[in-house]
């Protein structure tokens, strides 16, 4: 017998039963809800990698501009051109509810409409490739938000998956299996209880009746005695 | 709704730019200066921050500790030497996390 330690009566033997319903049922809920989950993942897990490989690549060509405007531009000059942002940028955060998992949607404003606003300096003593860069960095500023948002859903999705997945297998290959056997077990033992009950009362009735059968022939040989007679061995 | 902001974080050269956005850009020239700015930044209200991946490299413990949280979003993005693939590694660990195998 397995490491199972349960009391093998009627009443523990109704609360398994329960429990492995239970139990089964759980399983299967949360079997659904891995799969549903794992499909979405997939979905969300595909576009984060597309998005990446853009914002990746948009930031290396925004950054190769950086360096060009960089070496045209003294290091001081490009700081103070870009010290003090005429744009700022707000963000909103709601949240979207996933098979029971929360991720963030982002939703941002910039405090000007103006989309020259994001020069913040004059194009005086700044060279081109400076707007250039900055322009491109707007551009893929777009991308590196839905990112942010989507690779954060793809974390905590990933986290989820992985919690139910555990809890999946635990119910499937140890709490289920466990449960069964304890039922297996309690209801052989109890069948084993009813059979030597029945047995240990087919005895005492044996018993019973040979003493009855013995009380009977003494009472027969006393009243054959009594007559005078002598009762053959039969 | 509250309103959340955006940070960015990795060294000079490389978050200058996003300044001219309006996002706040926190330079850090050391790990140890961007470790420290991480936990500074989670504990107030930025939903996302932004950071590069040659700091990254020398903090994944610090980076891990806030994947499992809906703020921040530590977003890695490539420096101003180019990308070091820990980006696409991340969410290759994803997939591997929520599957057990990488099937992508």
């Amino acid at each position: 017998m397995p490491a199972i330690n349960v009391n093998p009566t009627r009443q523990e033997l109704t609360r398994l039963k329960t429990r492995l319903k239970t139990s089964i049922r759980g399983h299967k809920l949360l079997k659904d809800k891995r799969d549903e989950l794992m499909k979405q993942f997939m979905d969300v897990v595909r576009e984060n990698r597309a998005l990446r490989k853009k914002v990746e690549e948009g930031l290396m060509r925004a950054h190769g501009s950086f360096t060009v405007a960089s070496a045209l531009m003294s290091s001081e000059m490009l700081e103070q051109s870009l010290l003090y942002p005429k744009q700022s940028v707000e963000l909103d955060m709601t949240f979207q509810n996933i098979m029971s998992v929360n991720v963030p949607v982002y939703h941002f404003r910039t405090k000007s409409d103006d989309a020259g606003e994001i020069y913040p300096y004059g194009f005086a003593t700044t060279s081109g490739e400076l707007d250039g860069a900055v322009d491109a960095l707007s551009g893929v500023f777009q991308d590196m938000l839905k990112l942010a948002e989507i690779e954060k859903t793809s974390q905590l999705l990933a986290e989820e998956i992985e919690k139910t997945r555990r809890r999946v297998n635990a119910l499937e290959y140890v709490k289920i299996p466990q449960m069964e056997e304890a039922i297996k077990y309690i209801s052989m033992k109890l069948d084993e209880n009813e059979r030597s009950n029945t047995i240990r009362l087919m005895k005492v009735k044996d018993m019973l009746l040979k003493e009855a059968i013995e009380e009977k022939r003494e009472a027969d040989a006393r009243a054959v005695e009594a007559f005078g007679g002598k009762l053959e061995e039969v | 709704m509250s309103n959340y902001r955006i940070a960015v974080l990795g060294d000079k050269d490389s978050v200058l730019g996003f300044k001219a956005l309006g996002l706040d850009v926190f330079p850090a020239e050391t790990v140890e200066e961007a470790k420290r700015t991480l936990h500074e930044l989670a504990k107030e209200n930025y939903a996302v921050v932004y950071l590069t991946e040659q700091h990254a490299a020398g903090m994944t413990a610090e980076v891990a500790r806030y994947k499992d949280e809906l703020t921040p979003a530590i977003i890695l993005i490539p420096g101003k030497d180019g990308s070091l693939g820990i980006g696409m590694a991340n969410v290759k660990s994803a997939v591997e996390r929520a599957v057990g195998a990488d099937i992508l």
